[in-house]
């Protein structure tokens, strides 16, 4: 459960007159249980990729299979957390986590009080189960987000760049937070980032994209021992992969902008 | 750090003691503008600034205010004891305008926001008649209602039915789209995305139309009374001033103004019981 795969996929939009091509013929598969992070410069359709995984948009060429079932739209099989915490503003944290469950595509998917029960123990959120979340950290406030979609106990996490806006000790925090999780629900996670430590960290591979048009450029297997430590980023194999990445990344940034006419050298 | 600890206990005290003085200055703060206002008003009229049958002191006005409501000292004449008719013919024309009004503004106003068909189709008559002023159809609701109470209650619910429809189309368009496609992805059908996402997200920007609607509906009960049909504060406050009695029209001016505040504050209590949620993120004034 938690197979996806892309044969193929092209998504072009339509921007006036002008026609943007955001993926070009991309293939690319996630195994059961993988956690695949996408990481590029911005423009490069990483985010466009995981809209088209969860079924925001459908692609314009090739096909996206998740366990061999072509998607239509959105469902609760793929379970998506947004860079901008989605949480409503006039629930509590505890109706926030419950909501999906309430839903009537979820009502057999378990005793409602108590999931919400285990996902505020598992966040550590049990003493906010009453409050709002605009009276919670912005931290805090991504856990319940993540919680309110295990909730729904999705096969598949989407995270659209999940940490992207806490602060960098916070982000640390949460991406250990979302490795105890893994390690506990082993679900298959595809997380888009601009963040190169992260995407690292956090992958069993780590998909390198560059941008016009979105193309995937590397895929690197990230072979490093599980449970990670917060340490191994010092650790020489770790800063191989990071430089490695950075190198592509850049280079793909840098190319085609002003920067790279006027000083050709600054590219790396 | 534990040195402050008891100089903390010694100044809650000397707070707790502060405290009587501090209520009396909010009462203060509340009190002295209406107070001045009534003070020099009074004294205008008793050193003869302005004549006191064009403008009768707030004694005068109070004293046939009471007479007005009770008829028990005849002060105001003709007027006399018919406050309570009067008020509750306003009141309840109010009440059916701007509840037919709101009730259709806020069904057009979501239908708008949430398709863009029935914006095409809705959206370019109603941007053009809510620039058409609603005394502008005075005439024309004379003349297809006769005088009474239909042509009240349909221009009260024309003049409500703008600012409940525009901002309920501007409360669905606001709509956060993360909220609403989280919502999708979770497997909510249409109806609990209606429901659950979509209303209570509008529900303030709902709020402030119905709000403003409530304040129009009563600036327009006062027109419809003095053109279109003879009772309620409107009809009195007009009345009295052909027959040359201020003291009255004022009487019937601050009744209005009275009356209205309590519908807003009515709508007020009902929106922040609704929005208790609403009310943590907001600069409420400085203490």
């Amino acid at each position: 459960m938690g197979r996806i795969s892309l044969a193929s996929v092209t998504k072009r939009f339509e921007a006036g007159e002008a026609v943007i091509t955001a993926l070009d013929d991309v293939s690319l598969s996630v195994e059961d249980r993988e956690i695949v992070t996408l990481v590029g410069a911005s423009g490069c359709g990483k985010s466009t990729l995981l809209n088209l995984i969860a079924g925001f948009e459908t692609p314009t060429v090739g096909q996206i299979l998740v366990d061999g079932q072509s998607i239509e739209g959105p469902g609760p099989d793929r379970g998506v957390v947004f860079q901008q915490t989605a949480l409503f503003p006039w629930l509590s944290v505890g109706d926030n986590i419950a909501f999906g469950l309430s839903l009537r595509a979820n009502r057999d998917k378990g005793n409602r009080e108590e999931v919400v029960e285990r996902m505020l123990q598992r966040t550590g959120l049990s003493a906010f189960r009453d409050r709002h979340p605009a009276e919670l950290s912005g931290g805090m406030r991504q856990r319940a987000a993540i919680a309110s979609v295990l909730a729904i106990n999705p096969s598949t996490l989407l995270m659209d760049e999940p940490f992207g806006a806490l602060d960098s000790l916070t982000r640390s925090i949460m991406q250990d937070f979302l490795l105890e999780i893994w390690e506990a629900q082993r679900k298959t996670v595809v997380l888009v980032t601009h963040d190169i430590d992260e995407a690292i960290y956090l992958a069993d591979r780590t998909v390198v994209m560059t941008a016009q048009p979105g193309r995937i450029c590397e895929v690197i297997g990230v072979n490093l021992p599980r449970p990670r430590r917060y340490e191994m980023r010092s650790e020489p194999p770790f800063i191989a992969l990071r430089d490695h990445v950075t190198k592509i990344v850049r280079s793909e940034a840098l190319k085609g902008s002003v920067l790279s006419e006027i000083h050709p050298r600054n590219v790396l | 750090m534990p040195k402050q600890t008891p100089a903390a206990s010694h100044a809650s005290p000397v707070v707790k003691s502060c405290y009587p003085w501090r209520r009396l200055s909010v009462v203060l703060q509340y009190a002295i503008f209406p107070i001045s206002v009534l003070l020099l008003w009074q004294i205008c009229s008793e050193i003869g600034f302005v004549r006191r049958n064009v403008l009768p002191p707030p004694s005068t006005v109070l004293g046939v205010w009471y007479d007005l409501v009770t008829g028990s000292t005849d002060v105001a004449a003709r007027y006399s004891g018919t406050w309570l008719d009067h008020a509750w013919a306003s009141t309840w024309r109010v009440f059916a305008g701007f509840g037919w009004g709101v009730a259709l503004g806020i069904f057009v106003g979501l239908l708008i926001g949430l398709s863009r068909a029935m914006e095409r189709v809705f959206d370019p008559t109603v941007q053009v008649l809510r620039n058409v002023p609603v005394t502008a159809w005075v005439p024309l609701s004379l003349v297809f209602f006769g005088i009474g109470n239909a042509p009240a209650i349909f221009l009260i619910g024309l003049g409500a039915f703008f600012p409940a429809a525009i901002n309920s189309t501007h409360g669905v368009r606001q709509i956060n789209i993360t909220l609403y496609k989280a919502a999708r992805m979770m497997g909510a059908n249409e109806r609990e995305l209606l429901s659950r996402v979509i209303l209570p997200a509008a529900l303030p920007s709902i709020l402030t139309g119905v709000r403003l609607a409530m304040g129009i509906a009563w600036v327009l009960v006062v027109v419809a009374e003095i053109l279109a049909v003879r009772s309620g504060l409107g009809y009195l406050l007009n009345d009295a001033y052909l027959f040359y009695r201020n003291d009255v029209v004022i009487a019937a001016m601050l009744s209005i103004g009275l009356l209205g505040f309590l519908s807003d504050r009515l709508v007020v209590l009902v929106r922040d019981i609704l929005l208790a949620w609403n009310k943590r993120e907001t600069f409420g004034g400085e203490n």
